[in-house]
């Protein structure tokens, strides 16, 4: 059998589809079954796909991944609360007891009906959002009312030490109506010890004249796989913020498709990635400029120590309709060690004539002049090169101004390069 | 005491220093002077543990401690400290941020409590003060934006917080306009004492009006070619390098 043939997930389908969320509910009965369909004929993606060129997931074709039986015994370590609500899931499925939901939350599987003609409504044919349709069993159903101002919101996801590999595929809808705001923070954390695959796709809909700043923390276990996907529809007028850290994991893709459908949308799109020893960090991002008078920006930053690898495309389409377009996407490399490689790949694809379009990208070690400098001062080479690390980021961090964000993401880089180092 | 004898350096297989004898007794300040490309940098480079420099022969010690065995990080906290010549910016680090880690680590090497941040900020304003710098300069990115005045201050700056034993001062004259001349040799005069020395690298006279030298040395061809007293100076001034050195 070939690696990436679909036979385990499949398998593991045929066998669970009854007893699945909805699983006699005709309409995700059929959604499930549509899926699975897809994903039997594409299997994981492979390397022979323009897309994945750079992104081997034959790791994960290999391992046997089952579901989680029970939640877990045992209380896992939560990280501080930061926000004043928080959604938790451990290993995919919602743990009431140690979440505080707004009145504008629900979960999937508690109300899976309220879903109907919006579960999906975004997802395209992708194989990864294909496997997440067919065995997801739970998410966040967030519907943010117009004109509310949602605060900030905490999504954590823990995995938990089962001792065997478990996969999990949560399904996340957040709905943002006319001018409302939000910021969600999501936090995703797991053993160093498990081998497991974390597969969350979100469907997000920001309506006109709504905000939503959606910062995302990626700090799985070190042997974690995540498959994350995010497809975002902003109305005119609307704004999606995504902040993306890849901190953790043996292998992670986040992908982020965007679609700016209505005139004056905004979308900043920025993200850093660190990867150490026998890490892979890939970010791909599709930004479609679909209306007129639209505005993206995007700054992604990559550290590489050790042996890893990074991955960034980033593919800009702005179509015929969308005059007055200003997109502008920059993505930076820094390599700490010879034995890390970076592949980049920009793409714009431009049908309007009028637009304001640039992309650029760099690829460095750190600067010897300037580690000298901090080294006279008498700061010793590690801080040194920590501190580097640290100032090339911070172009890309900047932009999160909510300040349970700033905290959580500074706890997540700082001393990053010192436990590499160690 | 800084003693250097008979240092040979050289940077991807050109000989730079041919020979360098040189001594600053505690509590002196020596000034040493020379035609571009005589040196000088190259000088204050190896003596601060710039990479890159293959030395082929001779020693530097301060205090009898050979540095040239030591990291740079190890030098400054044995008190040593290099004015740039053309100080480096550094894009998303923080003045205040940098200033402090640079102070605490050398604190830290020394066995001393660390300093937290409002104690820092106390201490930096007096000094800012007293360079006549503004608060802003704490907020900043490391010399990113900052004039060329502007950076030469910062590195008086940073001596002043550091309170090095022995500086090097590598032009930090130069783009100076007369105002910040007599701020930042005040700087420097402020520091003198019976326990600190300092090696003031310059291209003119000027600056050897407002810091007065005990020595002062002259640097051609990678080696000192002669040494004399405050006149020195005035002397090269008025009859130039090859006169003088002939
Ligand atoms: N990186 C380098 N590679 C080769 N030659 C260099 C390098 N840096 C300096 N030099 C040479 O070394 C000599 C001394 O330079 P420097 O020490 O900067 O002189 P000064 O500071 O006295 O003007 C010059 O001839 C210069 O061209
Ligand atoms: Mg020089």
């Amino acid at each position: 059998m070939n690696a990436m043939t679909p036979g385990g997930f499949s398998a593991r389908f045929a066998g669970l589809r009854d007893h699945l969320p909805g699983g006699r509910t005709p309409w995700v009965a059929a959604l499930r079954g549509a899926a699975a369909e897809h994903f039997a004929a594409t299997g994981l993606p492979h390397r022979k796909l323009e897309a994945w060129r750079y992104t081997d997931l034959s790791p994960i074709a290999q391992a046997q991944f089952t579901e989680a039986l029970t939640l877990a015994a045992e209380h896992p370590v939560l990280p501080p609360m930061r926000a004043p609500h928080r959604a938790v899931f451990v290993d995919g499925r919602f743990a009431a007891g140690l979440s505080t939901l707004p009145a504008w939350c629900r979960t999937l599987a508690g109300d899976l009906n309220a879903a109907e003609g919006w579960l999906g409504a975004l997802a395209r044919d992708l194989p990864v959002v294909s496997l997440n349709t067919m065995l997801f069993e739970d998410g966040l159903m967030l519907d943010l009312p117009a004109g509310t101002d949602g605060g900030a919101l905490e999504l954590l996801s823990l995995a938990s030490h089962t001792g065997r590999a478990i996969a999990f595929h949560p399904r996340h809808l957040i709905r943002l109506s006319e001018g409302a705001s939000l910021t969600l923070i999501e936090t995703s954390l797991g053993p160093d010890g498990a081998s497991y695959l974390h597969n969350p796709v979100f469907e997000i809909q920001v309506a006109s004249g709504a905000t939503l700043s959606h910062v995302r923390i990626q700090r799985e276990g070190r042997a974690g796989f995540q498959l994350a996907t995010v497809l975002a529809a902003v109305e005119g007028g609307g704004t999606y913020d995504n902040f993306t850290l890849n901190a953790g994991a043996r292998l992670v893709r986040n992908e982020i498709h965007t679609a700016l459908l209505g005139p004056k949308a905004a979308c900043h799109m920025n993200g850093a990635q660190l990867a150490g020893d026998g890490q892979h960090a890939d970010t791909t991002t599709y930004l479609d400029h679909a209306a007129p008078d639209c505005a993206s920006r995007q700054t992604y930053k990559t550290v590489l120590a050790g042996k890893s690898r990074g991955v960034f495309q980033g593919k800009i389409l702005v179509r015929q309709v969308a005059q007055r377009t200003d997109g502008y996407q920059m993505n930076q490399a820094l390599l700490l060690s010879e034995d890390a490689e970076i592949d980049a790949k920009p793409q714009l694809e431009i049908y309007a004539d009028d637009v304001k379009c640039s992309h650029g990208a760099t690829v460095g070690a750190l600067d010897e002049a300037q580690l000298f400098y901090l080294r006279a001062r008498g700061i010793p080479a590690e801080t040194a090169r920590a501190m580097l690390v640290q100032a090339f980021l911070t172009e890309a961090i900047e932009g999160v101004t909510h300040p349970l964000a700033q905290a959580a993401l500074a706890e997540a880089t700082e001393g990053w390069w010192e436990r590499e180092a160690a | 005491m800084l003693r250097i004898e008979g240092l040979t350096a050289e940077i991807d297989g050109k000989q730079i220093l041919k020979g360098i004898n040189l001594e600053v007794p505690t509590g002196e300040v020596h000034a040493i002077m020379g035609p571009n490309g005589s040196g000088k940098s190259t000088l204050s480079y190896v003596l601060s543990g710039r990479e890159g420099y293959e030395i082929t022969g001779g020693s530097a010690t301060f205090n009898g401690v050979d540095i040239l065995a030591m990291e740079p990080e190890e030098r400054a906290a044995a008190g040593l400290f290099l004015a740039f010549q053309y100080p480096v910016e550094l894009p998303g680090v923080g003045n205040a941020n940098f200033l402090r880690t640079a102070l605490n680590s050398i604190r830290k090497a020394k066995g001393e409590p660390e300093v937290d941040a409002m104690a820092f900020l106390k201490m930096a304003r007096a000094k800012l003060k007293t360079l006549q710098m503004s608060d802003d300069m704490l907020k900043r990115n490391v010399n990113v934006g900052f004039s060329g005045g502007e950076k030469k201050r910062n590195e008086v700056l940073q001596m002043a917080l550091l309170e090095p034993s022995l500086a090097i001062l590598d032009e930090t004259d130069s783009g100076l306009d007369i105002d910040a001349l007599k701020i930042v040799s005040e700087g420097v005069n402020a520091m003198r004492g019976p326990n600190f020395s300092a090696l003031v690298i310059t291209h003119y006279q000027r600056l050897l009006d407002y810091i007065t030298p005990d020595r002062v040395h002259v640097l051609m061809g990678g080696r000192i070619v002669k040494s004399g007293g405050p006149e020195l100076a005035l002397e090269l001034e008025a009859e130039g390098y090859a006169k003088v050195a002939a």
